[in-house]
């Protein structure tokens, strides 16, 4: 193998990996911006990873065949806006600590995922998942062609949502709302913005997005779904929106960086340097550590009212 | 306001967040197709039916109580430890490591020398978060899950490397579990045939000293205060930073002497999936008890038959364990959303606005009306 076809096969390895990451990082973003931090997002995933997975198994011999697995997108990311609410519901309306809320709909999300899957289906089931489509004329440019025109429908929109993520937030007067309530609640209050719609629609859209990424998981990555199939990236996703400064283009830099380190490591040992492979798995999340660790002293400011529900009765 | 109406307003809360946790649980058994009064049914009063069910609830309890008295001292000192399932597996590598290198010690020493191997293991790796946390402002819950992930990778990689039991490696079967840990280590059993020993008693005696500790004495005090109000805590001197590091090894040495004593007591070697989510439920233990050790108690021993309850479901209904988690996830969302509106003295005004509404007219309304009622008459 020479040195560029190592790097184009790192590449091509990695960049389908961080579809999830950034799917899943820029709804925990819209959620962070708001002010409320949803460590749900494992278990929302979960949930949207076995629905994608539950529609293409139960349809695929159906006349519904041809639209399985965007069947399964769309329960996903309605079951994972669901779960969205139910967490504003505890968490806005409630005013609940959100990092145990979080905790709390991790579990839940993961114990419901296992336990339909259990009943429904049992063991390991393969489906097709969805199919890798190449863009015409783009794909044929040499070397770079393959690794980035030639992934699925769900892959591409997952990137395009970044610029239209970018847009939403910065130009948009809900965008405007949405950063407004989770930087200061009380003047967006005085200025007649719903500081609790708000972060209800935000959260909505946050478990939107995680849904999806949890469908990506299952339909696009694995084309299969196990108990454990998120492990961990819900929480690595709610990490890399602190490395990502809250701003839609680092994150995609950061879930880039992120899952090619990931396939770096992969790619090691095919190259044959051995060591264990319990420390290649544990390499993301000593990476999100490490990350967690340098973010913080580089003194990154994010939303200022993070992690503070708002009561309007409440003296200050 | 008036007693009663607080009473009333508390009960109805608790009720409905009760009936919110059931219902959760409920809607999932309904999708499954189940039976939910007849499933319900079989996890609480199942396990309580004979002596081996009652034990088992209460092996179950045994490392739920420690690792929730771990989880009450860090949340009360504003450290969230999500981290307990990979200390408890820490604590088992330390304690196992520890009993198997010294097979020759009088059980008298090497009993307590075992759990103390645990307890460290288990603070080693919690002090990684408390330090990341106090020193560097990293937030306790990611840094605390994703420890979890690599104290499973590194237990993994353990039981299948260096510590497995050599007589896996001859037979060829390759199991990855430690040897069988000496005698001299073992906790007894309390009851012969059953799997009760006497950690139990090992666990309420902590559960004890934790409260002596967090309500009568100055360290705990401080631990306490600077989890209330970081800030209030600072003023008044108080090391704020060294506080939650302290608060997180204790956490951790629970968690660890948890493991410990699970691997000494009922398995007696290190083998996979031991800790069998024991971190997880601490948690939900903990908060259902209120952070306090004299509701911790009761808490493990309910959360011990919810976990034994649907082991039963498991086969007797053929509906997966994995209900446990969907229950516990609902039982946290209740407690908490509860919890905040109890507290809450706007929402309780909202409530008796409300009810004495319900009941007749407002209270200042039924005042006026009595005045003017009182006019008239004079006229």
């Amino acid at each position: 193998m020479t040195p560029l076809n190592i790097v184009l096969n790192i590449l091509s390895i990695g960049i389908p990996f961080s579809v999830s990451l950034l799917l899943a990082s820029l709804g925990e973003m819209f959620n962070q911006r708001a002010g409320i931090f949803n460590l749900g997002c494992e278990g929302i995933m979960s949930m949207g990873a076995f629905l994608g997975f539950i529609c293409a198994y139960y349809f695929q011999n159906t006349a519904l065949a041809p639209y399985v697995n965007l069947l399964g997108i769309l329960a996903a990311g309605v079951a994972g806006a669901l779960l969205g609410l139910l967490f504003a519901l505890v968490t806005v309306t409630f005013h609940a600590p959100q990092g145990i809320a979080g905790i709390g709909l991790q579990m839940l999300g993961i114990g419901t995922a296992g336990t339909l899957f259990r009943h429904f289906v049992g063991g390991v089931t393969g489906i097709p998942g969805l199919p890798s489509y190449p863009i015409p004329l783009l794909s044929k440019i040499p070397f770079i062609g393959p690794v980035f025109f030639n992934m699925n429908m769900l892959a591409y929109l997952a990137f395009l949502l970044v610029p239209l993520s970018h847009y939403i937030l910065f130009k948009t007067p809900w965008g405007l709302k949405v950063r407004a309530v989770g930087t200061s609640p009380r003047s967006a209050d005085t200025m007649a913005i719903n500081v609790q719609r708000t972060r209800y629609q935000a959260l909505a859209v946050g478990g939107l997005f995680a849904g999806i990424a949890g469908a990506y998981l299952s339909l696009g990555q694995a084309k299969m779904f196990a108990d454990d199939i998120v492990a961990g990236r819900g929480f690595i996703a709610v990490a890399l929106v602190y490395f990502g400064g809250w701003s839609p283009y680092r994150i995609l830099g950061g879930s880039l960086l992120f899952s090619i380190a990931q396939s770096l490591q992969l790619s090691i040992q095919v190259l044959g340097i051995n060591f264990p492979y319990e420390f290649a798995v544990m390499f993301p999340y000593v990476l999100v550590i490490v990350v967690l660790a340098f973010t913080r002293s580089a003194a990154v400011k994010g939303p200022a009212a993070l992690g503070q529900p708002y009561d309007r009765e409440k003296r200050i | 306001m008036k007693t009663s109406t607080r009473v009333a307003y508390v009960s109805l809360v608790s009720c409905v967040a009760a009936l919110a946790a059931v219902g959760i649980g409920a809607i999932v058994l309904v999708i499954l197709g189940a039976d939910v009064v007849q499933t319900y049914k079989v996890i609480l009063t199942e396990p309580l039916k004979d002596l081996f069910g009652i034990t088992e609830v209460l092996v179950r309890a045994v490392p739920l109580i420690l690792v929730a008295l771990g989880i009450a001292i860090s949340f009360r000192a504003g450290i969230l430890n999500i981290g307990a399932e990979g200390q408890i597996q820490m604590g088992i590598v330390s304690a196992t490591a520890v009993a198997l290198a010294l097979p020759n010690v009088p059980k008298a020493i090497l009993v307590p020398l075992v759990l103390l191997s645990g307890a460290a293991g288990g603070a080693l790796w919690a002090s990684i978060a408390g330090y990341l946390r106090a020193k560097l402002g990293v937030n306790e819950i990611l840094s605390t899950v994703m420890l979890n992930y690599i104290a499973v990778q590194i237990y993994g990689y353990l039981l299948r490397g260096p510590m497995i039991d050599p007589a896996e490696l001859q037979t060829g079967s390759g199991t990855p579990q430690s040897m069988r840990l000496p005698r001299s280590a073992w906790i007894d059993r309390i009851i012969p045939g059953t799997r009760l020993h006497w950690g139990i008693v090992l666990a309420v005696v902590l559960a004890i000293l934790v409260y002596i500790f967090l309500w009568r004495t100055t360290s705990g005090f401080k631990l306490r205060a600077a989890g209330a109000s970081a800030k209030a805590a600072r003023y008044a001197g108080i090391n704020v930073e060294s506080s939650l590091l302290f608060a997180m090894v204790l956490a951790g040495a629970f968690a660890g002497l948890a493991g410990a004593v699970e691997v000494t007591a009922v398995h007696r070697r290190a083998i996979e999936g031991i800790s069998s989510g024991y971190g997880f439920s601490g948690i939900v233990v903990a908060l259902f008890g209120g952070l306090h050790p004299g509701g911790i108690i009761p808490a493990a021993a309910f959360f011990g038959v919810l976990l034994v309850g649907t082991d039963m479901t498991q086969r007797i209904l053929s509906i997966p364990a994995n209900m446990v988690s969907v229950l516990q996830g609902a039982v946290i969302l209740s407690i908490i959303s509860a919890k905040m509106l109890i507290n809450d003295p706007y929402a309780m005004e909202k409530f008796e606005r409300r009810f004495l509404h319900f009941k007749g007219q407002p209270v200042g309304q039924r005042a006026e009306d009595e005045e003017s009622r009182k006019n008239e008459a004079k006229r």
